[in-house]
């Protein structure tokens, strides 16, 4: 079974002369609890490739199913949907809301999915634990971290259970042992709970840990290689 | 569904309101004083109009009057009205009727030993007058009148002044009687009466209703019954059932007395609306700005909403609460504020003596006192909330249409 399929995706942004093709007929499976890196130089298509599959852009040509489900031809609000029940997303930037603690970021999705105040709070105590936060559920983002920050972005991706997490460049903001912690941790939870990762990286370390590595060059896969 | 993420809205729009607080407390002081001012500019206009409908109503009318049908047309002497009949006086002594009184009500004219001035003589039952009519009340030098058979007459201040004439001295009333032919009769001034307008101390003079009767040949006709009821309003059952009981004569409510006063009470609620929106324009422009520069500054955090899964109506929802929020803040300090302006600094209205002339013109009293109405406060705040919303709701569209990719990366 897979979590994602890609069938001759292209992405090209602009017209005519100016038109950069980002992504060139990408052809793609990634299984069930698979974990995924996207390597590759600035500009090859690796987080445009995560957009598309993420639902937050659309490909100009070509078919993505994600959980069963063929986003390229949903509306905003079933966009919005899959991303909520489905994906999780880690960005570079930690991207917390700011004005919400630790606890709150991460019960965040849980409330927009309707979870009740005891579940939703049951469950961000036990992830926060998880990823190592205890004790540091109500502090706001300003009052963490770099590493904490991404821990907690990850905690908020994974509390809802989805089937897929997409993290764009993870560790490229943080200082190397805390990077390798962090990695150390998703596969953790991608071995622990399943869950299927695909993950953008620069980083070799993060590479190194990857079941699957995805080479991209110019918009392309160039290289699809099982590491382990 | 909306129900469960309502709490999340309420957070991120309470804690986002203080991200700036400075920006908040702008926006709060504008939009408090727009409610501030739209609430004593409602209590001012709604004190002016009670004042002009009180004054309309005990200035001789009532709530409501019965007479000759011809009588409102040429309020001559051959179109007096009998005395109540059975039937009338069952309704009128009931419960519905606070307080009635039976008057002889003529033009006459008024002669002192120096001057002359065109009046309306009123032969008045002056215990049944009172909480009816301005008679009512003291008077403010001498005496009042004292029994329906006082041949003392009661003039206004104003009036004394015009005839240079004083209490203790005598005056003569001119009129016709029943006959056609000239009455007259030397009447001393037992009293000078104060009036709200210095036009109506000018325009009455009042007598015992027999005096008046016998001076006219009159017998026991009479020119009007006045009453008064409980409230103002809802009189059409009352008049319907005196209408019924005294089928050849004519019974009018205050308003059908007073149609004029009826079209400007009309005018002044188009008015007071058409004000109230002058007033939230200015208030909306600065509201959508904010609200637009809130979204343009957090526009990569509506970014990570949608990519978290936010459905754009709950990004619409989470605009349009941080909205509601700053306006229900804005709104309770605007009523708190013009509350205390007119209930505490100006509980005894304001003294506009000196330009008592000059508001004589506008039928306004002297003192301006505020009044404020559940009614006009409701029409407020539910406009200033729904119109504020209304105009929060562009930057509310704007934020729910971003493209998620391209905000997120937005710097």
């Amino acid at each position: 079974m897979s979590t994602v399929t890609l069938h001759k995706v292209c992405k090209t942004f602009g017209e005519g002369k100016l038109a950069v093709h980002a992504l060139r007929d990408i052809d793609l499976e990634v299984g069930n609890g698979d974990f995924v890196c996207l390597s590759g130089p600035s500009g090859s298509g690796k987080t445009t490739l995560l957009n598309m599959i993420g639902g937050l852009d659309r490909p100009t040509s070509g078919e993505i199913t994600v959980a069963n489900q063929r986003v390229d031809q949903m509306d905003k609000g079933e966009l919005a949907e899959i991303r909520l029940r489905n994906i999780g997303f880690v960005f570079q930037a930690y991207n917390l809301i700011p004005v919400l603690s630790a606890r709150e970021n991460v019960e965040f999705v849980m409330q927009l999915q309707g979870i009740p105040p005891e579940i939703r709070h049951q469950k961000s105590k036990e992830i926060l634990a998880e990823v190592g936060l205890n004790g540091m559920e109500d502090r706001k983002p300003a009052e963490l971290s770099g590493g904490q920050q991404q821990r907690v972005a990850v905690a908020r991706a994974l509390v809802s259970e989805p089937a897929l997490i997409l993290a764009d460049e993870p560790t490229a903001n943080l200082d190397s042992v805390t990077a390798e912690k962090l990695v150390e941790l998703l596969r953790h939870l991608n071995d622990e709970h399943g869950i299927t990762f695909v993950i953008s990286t620069h980083d070799k370390m993060v590479m190194g840990h990857a079941r699957r590595l995805l080479k991209m060059h110019d918009g392309k896969i160039i290289d699809d290689i099982q590491q382990r | 569904m909306m129900k469960r993420t309502l709490p999340l809205l309420a957070t991120l729009g309470w804690r986002n309101l203080w991200r700036h607080p400075k920006r908040t407390f702008v926006i709060l002081f504008a939009i408090t004083l727009g409610v501030w001012f739209m609430v004593i500019s409602a209590g001012m206009m709604v004190g002016i109009i009670e004042q002009q409908v009180r004054d309309t109503i005990f200035n001789l009318t009532g709530h409501a009057q019965i007479h000759n049908p011809e009588y409102r047309d040429d309020p001559a002497i051959e179109h007096s009205m009998p005395p109540p009949t059975p039937a009338m006086l069952e309704i009128l002594n009931s419960p519905k009727v606070k307080q009635w009184s039976s008057r002889v009500r003529l033009p006459a004219v008024v002669m002192s030993e120096r001057e002359s001035r065109g009046v309306t003589l009123v032969g008045i039952d002056p215990k049944h007058e009172q909480g009816l009519s301005l008679i009512g009340e003291p008077v403010v030098e001498g005496r009042a009148l004292e029994s329906i058979d006082d041949d003392g007459i009661v003039i206004g201040r104003r009036m004394a002044e015009k005839l240079e004439t004083r209490v203790g001295k005598r005056i003569v009333v001119m009129s016709q009687n029943k006959n056609k032919e000239v009455a007259d009769r030397g009447f001393r001034i037992v009293g000078l009466y104060r009036a709200e307008l210095e036009s109506t101390e000018t325009a009455y003079v009042f007598t015992g209703r027999k005096t008046a009767q016998k001076l006219l040949g009159l017998n026991d006709d009479l020119s009007e019954i006045a009453l008064i009821t409980y409230s103002r309003d809802g009189l059409e059952p009352l008049v319907a059932s005196l209408r019924q009981a005294a089928p050849t004569l004519e019974t009018k409510s205050w308003k059908e007395l007073e149609p004029l006063m009826v079209s400007a009470l009309k005018v002044y609620d188009n008015f007071m609306i058409i004000w109230y929106l002058i007033i939230f324009g200015a208030m909306a422009f600065g509201l959508t700005n904010t609200m637009l520069m809130a979204i343009f500054e957090r526009t990569r955090e509506i970014g990570l909403f949608q990519a978290l899964g936010m459905r754009p109506r709950y990004i619409v929802g989470q605009v349009l609460m941080e909205t509601f929020i700053l306006l229900l803040i804005g709104v309770a300090l605007g009523n708190l504020t013009g509350w205390f302006t007119s209930d505490v600094i100006f509980a005894d209205g304001i003294d506009l003596t000196e330009f008592a002339r000059g508001m004589e013109s506008f039928q306004m009293s002297s003192i301006m006192r505020f009044q404020l109405e559940a009614r006009d406060l409701i029409t407020i705040n539910l406009m200033v909330i729904v119109l504020g919303l209304l105009a929060s709701l562009y930057p509310a569209l704007k934020a729910a249409r971003y493209v998620p990719v391209e905000a997120i990366t937005r710097t």
